[in-house]
């Protein structure tokens, strides 16, 4: 028992370790590349086709790194599990 | 074959469909009327939840938001979108693990309390009713347009419809339901851009179309964003690409619409539908998939659109006007007043008049346009449209064939019914369950239970419907945005205290939640429904962004209430624990 709660403060620990590093990463692209720093990406990054670059993040990099990111996410939280041994097979 | 024959016939296929789909899953028990049993896979979940989630708000205002504010209009793509990676790393896995079948339910056994728990009612009351007033607003849209009636009559036949269908199935049915709602939105919402941009940009694909160039008829080819930035100088508005708005709000708006769809009770409950925490992560990614679908083609549409509108509309006589222009004018959503007596419609910069088109009965003008009895304003523009139809008229103004205009007005109807639904589901669940069953009287039976549910969705839809005749707001999507800044200031913060801290207790969190909504609430009614004067605006920000600082407020009042007041009891503090391992989630209680 002890041992499964020990285990658990380590997964915790992990799994905090997952969720800040998705979300400074999406916070990033999103208020950073979009909103905060849109006009010296504008200028400073090159153009996707015809848009400014921030412009593009704005209505659709964003959205496609969200995706991607919870991709990620995913994929972390389920090799803790595994790693700790709270993982459970698909049913 | 007539357009409205079609019409019929394509909703009408739907509306088999979904009922058949209704009857078939037809809810047994409250398990199955709450949560489905538990049992739903992550990517049917995942599909039930993005026809959920996209609403009357996506599939009609937010293309139509784009196509009328360029770059503005990116608080609604990323926010409605970004808001599920919070969702999923800091809420829904947890909450799943808890095991219960609401939100309030969390609440109150995490603050152990019925009165953090009747806060939590309340606050998702508030949230879904103004959520749901959007929702019946574009259902009154779909069906005036559909049966050539008054907007108000739409609102009701919608309302009615409805209730029978969240009634009728439960979480059950409506999971199953939203699952072929799903496919019918994402044909009508992406065919018909498909068609649209081949015609302006050869493009295939809307995305690159978007970033492509406008070759439309065997134009020399130009940048299609430089060709609008250009009319939009000429004009003498803000480029397309930069936007008029500070960036303090824009930044605002955006982090309001993201922190709130993490605390929206109707999507939260989604994620009690499937079996395990795994599962529920691998639901959460598919959800993003199919959402990511329609948002990633909505900007595309909304600048075909704009460039479509500028197009056929822009200096061309009255008496050339397209079929569209003129029927959508038939219903009071366009208007144009001849100013210069030239019979051209000029589209240009500012208001055309007063507030919403007043059409003075059926009156004509002398170019046989309808007369509006609006304080007309001194500004050039003469050409008035209600941003919310873009996506309706749309296939219309691409001349696009009519089983296709028939396919978009059946995921309109798709889109608005299945968020209601899930929306009443929460809002009857709320006073049922939460209300009546823990706090008020514990010993009704199921039975009784599903009845207090009905009575309530009952209650609620008579007055979104109200709502959805007078809205307090000129776009769908900015009533649903109000939604959103209560949900964050309220439910976020104090789901995410209850996950990852031990120490917020009960009179914190009461306290917290309490300041944050009525703050939230306050200033939103102060600015919007009591005539509040811009100036006066906090920091400059708007209140459809105010929901972020009422979210600061909840955290800052909770964590002041709780270090002077006692820490939660132990027993409390082991389900703290307990939530943070993945594994051993049990079915979804009630």
């Amino acid at each position: 028992m002890s041992d499964k709660k020990s285990n658990a403060e380590a997964h915790y620990k992990v799994s905090l370790k997952i969720v800040c590093s998705i979300l400074a990463v999406w916070a990033f692209v999103s208020y950073g590349c979009a909103i905060l720093f849109r006009n010296w990406m504008d200028t400073n990054m090159p153009k996707i086709g015809n848009a400014p670059f921030g412009f593009w993040m704005a209505q659709q990099g964003s959205i496609i790194c969200f995706v991607l990111l919870l991709l990620a996410y995913t994929f972390f939280m389920n090799k803790a599990d595994e790693k700790f041994g709270f993982s459970e097979e698909d049913k | 074959m007539n357009q409205d024959v079609l019409n019929f016939i394509f909703i009408g296929i739907t509306f088999g469909i979904y009922i058949g789909i209704a009857l078939w899953a037809k809810a047994g028990s409250t398990k199955d009327y709450y949560t489905a049993g538990g049992g739903v896979s992550p990517l049917a979940n995942g599909m039930a939840t993005a026809a959920d989630w996209m609403s009357a708000a996506t599939f009609i205002s937010m293309a139509g938001g784009v196509a009328a504010s360029g770059y503005d209009g990116s608080w609604m793509l990323m926010g409605w979108t970004g808001g599920f990676v919070l969702l999923t790393t800091l809420m829904v896995p947890y909450l799943r693990k808890f095991g219960k079948a609401t939100v309030p339910d969390f609440v109150g056994d995490r603050f152990y309390s019925n009165a953090a728990r009747l806060v939590a009612v309340f606050c998702a009351i508030f949230i879904c009713m103004t959520y749901i007033m959007g929702q019946m607003r574009g259902v009154g849209i779909v069906f005036s347009r559909l049966f050539n009636i008054e907007i108000a009559t739409g609102v009701l036949i919608g309302a009615g419809i409805v209730f029978f269908y969240a009634g009728l199935g439960g979480m059950k049915g409506i999971t199953y339901t939203q699952v072929a709602q799903y496919c019918v939105m994402v044909f009508a919402y992406t065919i018909p851009v498909v068609f649209i941009s081949m015609t302006l940009t050869g493009n295939v694909i809307p995305q690159f179309g978007l970033i492509g160039d406008f070759t439309k008829g065997g134009a020399e080819a130009v940048p299609l964003l430089e060709k609008i930035n250009a009319i939009c100088v000429d004009i003498g508005i803000d480029k397309y690409t930069d936007g008029s708005l500070s960036k303090t709000d824009m930044f605002c708006i955006t982090a309001a619409l993201m922190f709130g769809t993490a605390g929206l009770p109707h999507v939260i409950v989604r994620f009690f539908t499937v079996k395990s925490v795994k599962a529920v992560r691998k639901s959460a990614c598919w959800t993003l998939g199919f959402i990511a679908i329609i948002y990633l083609t909505a900007p595309a549409l909304g600048l075909f659109a704009r460039t479509n509108l500028i197009d056929e509309v822009r200096n061309t006589p009255y008496a050339e006007a397209p079929a569209w222009f003129k029927k959508w004018e038939d219903q009071g959503m366009i208007a144009w007043v001849d100013k210069n007596n030239d019979g051209i419609m000029q589209y240009e910069k500012g208001t055309v008049f007063k507030g919403k088109p007043n059409m003075d009965g059926d009156k004509r003008g002398s170019n046989g346009e309808r007369l509006v009895t609006n304080e007309i304003s001194s500004a050039p523009n003469e050409v008035y449209y209600e941003k919310d139809i873009i996506v309706l008229a749309n296939p219309e103004m691409a001349g696009l064939p009519k089983w296709l205009i028939a396919l978009v007005m059946a995921g309109c109807v798709a889109a608005a019914l299945s968020t209601a639904a899930g929306l009443l589901l929460v809002l009857s669940t709320a006073i049922s369950h939460d209300l009546m069953k823990k706090i008020i009287k514990p010993d009704i039976t199921d039975k009784q239970e599903m009845n207090y549910a009905r009575m309530a969705s009952f209650g609620a839809l008579a007055i979104a419907a109200y709502f959805g005749i007078y809205p307090p707001s000129n776009l769908i999507a900015e009533t649903v945005a109000f939604a959103f800044g209560l949900a964050a200031s309220s439910f976020f913060p104090t789901l995410l205290m209850g996950i990852f801290s031990k120490r917020v207790n009960r009179e914190g969190g009461i306290a917290g939640m309490v300041s944050g909504i009525a703050f939230t609430l306050g200033y939103i009614i102060y600015f919007q429904f009591m005539g509040g004067d811009k100036a006066n605006y906090l920091f400059g920000i708007s209140p459809k962004g105010i929901g972020i600082i009422g979210m600061c407020v909840n955290f800052i009042v909770a964590f002041i209430v709780s270090s002077f007041t006692p820490p939660p009891p132990k027993e409390v503090q082991e389900m703290v624990e307990d939530i943070r391992i993945p594994s051993g989630a049990g079915e979804a209680t009630h």
